[in-house]
C-alpha cells in the first residue's frame, strides 16, 4: 500500500504527467474555443493526425522544429476553414461534417505519408524538441526534475491555457465569442458578425488541435505512424465537457487525466499480477467518466452549441 | 475511421499492384502470384517483417507480389476474396481478428492457398498458419543482458499479453535468469500495438522503478532507454541502426523460411493446410540474435554462442511459456 503512495513522491511521475498532458491541453483548448463560439468540431482526431504527419514531414525535409509546429497549425487552420465553411454559412450537421473531416484528414495523412516515405519497419526519425533547462528553476531538487525539465511546447501549452482563459473572460473579443456561442442573434444586434466570428474561432481552434498532434511526432516521439493519435482527440472532446467550457479547468482536466495515466503505468509495477493489466489501462478513462459525472452536472453548455446561425431567422 | 483508412489504402494498394503487374507481365511466366493483406500499415514492426520477406522474394524472382495495408477486420474477408478471385495462388496475412471468417473464405477457394498469422490451428487443405516465434533469440539476448544490469531489474514493454508476446518476454526472462537467478522483472502492457509515445512512457515508468535494461517488444521503448542513458533489447527487427548507443541486441524474426516453405508446397501442389510455425525456429533460420559486440560484456559471449549452437543442433530447447508475465 505504501508503495502505491510512494509513486506520488517520485519526480518522474510528475514529469510524465506534463508530457502526457501536453497534446491533450492543445487539443482541449482547440475544441473548447470552437465550442464556445457554438461549433462542435469532431474533426479533432483527424486534424491531430494530420498535424502529427505534416509537422514531422516539415522537419524531416529540413525545416526547423518551430517551422514544423507552424506548418501543422496552418494545416489545422485549413481543415478548420473547411469545417467552418460547411457548418457555419451552409449550416450543415456539425456531427457529420466533423466526422467527415476526421476520416478525410486521417486518410489524407496516411496517403501523403505513404507516397513520400519509403516503407520500413523502422521509419525515419528526426531530432525532436529536447528538454530545456530553465536557469534557477531546473536546479531545484525534486521540483526542478518534476516540473521544469520539459520541452518548449509543453510550456507553450500551459501558457496558451492561461492566455485563452484571460482572453475569453476579459477581452472584448472573448466576450464576442461567448455571446455568439450563447445567442448569435443577440450578438448580431450588437453589431458582431456571428458568421465571421464562428469561422475565426473554428480556424484558430483547429490550428491548436493540429499543434497537439504535432507534439506527438516532434516531442513525445520522433517518427510518424499513421494511427498514432490513438483516440487522444476524443479524450479532448470529453475534457471540454469536464472543463465546463472553461480554459483553466481544461488545463486541470488534461493534467488530471495525464496523472491517472502516468500513475497507472507505475502502479502496475507495484501491484503486479493481483489485478489484470486491463484494469490499469482503464483507470484514466474510468476516472474521467467519474469526474465527468460530478462536473457535468454543474456544467453550463453554450446555449447555441450545434445550432447553425441563419440571419434573420427567429 | 479505420474503415475509411483501409478503403483508401486498399485502393492505393490495388492500384499500385495493378501497375506492378502491368510492368512485370513479360517476365512473369513462372512466378507464383502472391498477395499480402496487412491489417496494419506496413510500418508496424510485425507486418514489416512479412512485407520485407515478400518484397525480397519478389526481387529474387520467386514470386509476384501485390499487397494491401491497413485492412480492418470488417474488410478483411472481402479483401481475401478479391485477391483469390484475382487469381492469386497464395495469400499471406493475419487472421487474428477474423479467425472464423478467414477459414470460411479459405473453404470457398480451394484452389488458393492461405498462409495466415493466427492464434488458431490450420484448417482444411489450404489454410496454413504460422506463429511468430523469435523466443529463442530473445533467450539469447537475455543471456547477454543479464550481466549488464547494475540494479538487477529488467523491464519489458509489450502491446497486449497474447501468447506470442508472452512467450517472447518469458523467454527473455528465462535467458536472464539463467545467468542471474536473483533478477527482478517488470512488465508493462500498453493495450495497443500502435502508440510509440505511450510505449516510451511505459519504459520511462520502468526506469523510474529501477529497471536499467529494457526489452522492447514495442517501438518507443528504446527511446525511453536512450533518454535515460541505459541499454535496451529490440525485437523482430534490427533496431540498432536507429538507436546505435542504446540497443545492444535484437531478437530478429525472419519470415522468409515460412514463406519459402509455403511457396514450395503450392508449386508442388501439396497440401498447405498445415502449421508452418516450425520454420520460425532458429535451426530453420527463422529467428536469430544480432548484437553489437562492443556494447556487451565480453565474457558473456562464449556462453551465449554455446547455447546458440545447442539450440541449433536441437540439444537445448528454449522453454515456451505462454502465461502472462508479471
Amino acid at each position: 500500500m505504501m508503495e502505491a503512495l510512494d509513486i506520488f513522491a517520485s519526480a518522474g511521475l510528475w514529469a510524465a504527467v506534463l508530457r502526457i498532458a501536453t497534446p491533450l491541453i492543445f487539443g482541449t483548448l482547440g475544441a473548447l474555443i470552437c465550442e464556445r463560439s457554438g461549433v462542435l468540431n469532431l474533426g479533432i482526431e483527424g486534424i491531430m493526425t494530420f498535424g502529427a504527419m505534416i509537422g514531422w514531414m516539415t522537419v524531416y525535409h529540413g525545416g526547423g522544429l518551430w517551422a514544423g509546429i507552424a506548418v501543422a497549425a496552418l494545416s489545422g487552420a485549413m481543415f478548420g476553414l473547411l469545417h467552418a465553411a460547411m457548418t457555419v454559412p451552409l449550416g450543415l450537421s456539425q456531427h457529420v461534417t466533423g466526422l467527415g473531416i476526421t476520416l478525410f484528414a486521417s486518410s489524407l495523412s496516411y496517403y501523403i505519408f505513404r507516397l513520400s516515405i519509403p516503407v520500413s519497419g523502422s521509419p525515419p526519425t528526426i531530432v525532436p524538441f529536447q528538454p530545456i533547462a530553465i536557469p534557477g528553476l531546473s536546479d531545484i531538487p525534486f521540483l526542478g526534475e518534476a516540473l521544469f525539465s520539459q520541452t518548449a511546447p509543453t510550456y507553450l501549452a500551459i501558457l496558451l491555457a492561461v492566455v485563452a482563459a484571460i482572453a475569453l473572460a476579459r477581452t472584448p473579443l472573448g466576450l464576442a465569442v461567448r455571446i455568439v456561442g450563447e445567442n448569435p442573434h443577440a450578438a448580431e444586434a450588437q453589431g458582431i458578425d456571428p458568421i465571421r466570428l464562428r469561422i475565426g474561432a473554428v480556424v484558430v481552434g483547429s490550428a491548436l488541435m493540429a499543434v497537439g498532434g504535432a507534439f506527438l511526432t516532434l516531442s513525445a516521439f520522433n517518427s510518424f505512424f499513421p494511427t498514432m493519435v490513438q483516440g487522444r482527440g476524443w479524450v479532448c472532446i470529453a475534457l471540454v465537457v469536464f472543463a465546463s467550457w472553461k480554459p483553466a479547468r481544461a488545463l486541470l482536466g488534461a493534467l488530471l487525466f495525464a496523472l491517472f495515466d502516468a500513475y497507472q503505468l507505475r502502479l502496475s509495477h507495484v501491484v503486479g499480477k493481483a489485478i489484470p493489466y486491463q484494469l490499469f489501462l482503464m483507470i484514466p478513462y474510468l476516472m474521467s467518466i467519474l469526474a465527468l459525472l460530478v462536473m457535468a452536472r454543474r456544467a453550463r453548455v453554450p446555449q447555441a452549441l450545434m445550432q447553425p446561425f441563419r440571419r434573420g431567422e427567429r | 475511421m479505420s474503415i475509411a483508412v483501409s478503403r483508401r489504402a486498399f485502393l492505393l494498394g490495388t492500384a499500385a499492384g495493378t501497375l506492378a503487374l502491368a510492368t512485370s507481365r513479360v517476365s512473369a511466366a513462372e512466378k507464383l502470384k502472391v498477395a499480402g493483406i496487412h491489417a496494419s500499415p506496413v510500418e508496424n514492426a510485425w507486418n514489416s517483417r512479412l512485407h520485407e520477406a515478400l518484397l525480397a522474394a519478389a526481387k529474387d524472382g520467386v514470386i509476384e507480389y501485390t499487397f494491401s495495408e491497413g485492412v480492418s477486420g470488417t474488410d478483411y474477408p472481402r479483401a481475401m476474396r478479391e485477391y483469390a478471385e484475382a487469381g492469386n495462388k497464395l495469400i499471406v496475412g493475419e487472421s487474428y481478428a477474423v479467425e472464423t471468417e478467414a477459414r470460411q473464405v479459405a473453404a470457398d477457394y480451394p484452389d488458393t492457398a492461405f498462409l495466415m498469422g493466427s492464434s488458431g490451428g490450420p484448417a482444411g487443405d489450404n489454410f496454413g498458419t504460422f506463429g511468430t516465434w523469435n523466443h529463442e533469440a530473445a533467450y539469447l539476448a537475455g543471456m547477454l543482458a543479464a550481466p549488464m544490469s547494475k540494479t538487477g531489474t529488467f523491464g519489458a514493454v509489450g502491446a497486449i499479453p497474447i501468447p506470442e508476446v508472452n512467450i517472447l518476454i518469458n523467454a527473455f526472462r528465462a535467458g536472464v535468469s539463467e545467468a542471474r537467478p536473483d533478477a527482478k522483472f517488470l512488465v508493462g502492457f500498453i493495450g495497443t500495438f500502435f502508440d510509440p509515445p505511450k510505449a516510451r512512457e511505459s519504459g520511462l515508468a520502468q526506469i523510474d522503478a529501477g529497471a536499467d535494461i529494457l526489452f522492447g517488444e514495442r517501438i518507443g521503448t528504446a527511446d525511453a532507454a536512450k533518454e535515460k542513458g541505459i541499454k535496451s533489447v529490440g525485437s523482430l527487427l534490427d533496431y540498432t541502426p536507429r538507436y546505435p548507443e542504446t540497443v545492444f541486441a535484437n531478437a530478429m524474426w525472419y519470415f522468409r523460411p515460412i514463406l519459402d516453405a509455403a511457396v514450395k508446397d503450392v508449386q508442388a501442389g501439396e497440401k498447405t493446410g498445415k502449421d508452418y510455425s516450425p520454420y520460425s525456429f532458429m535451426k530453420e533460420g527463422g529467428n536469430d540474435i544480432v548484437f553489437s559486440e562492443s556494447m556487451v560484456i565480453k565474457d558473456s559471449i562464449p556462453a551465449m554462442e554455446a547455447k546458440r549452437k545447442a539450440i541449433k543442433d536441437g540439444s537445448f530447447k528454449v522453454p515456451v511459456d505462454p502465461s502472462e508475465p508479471t
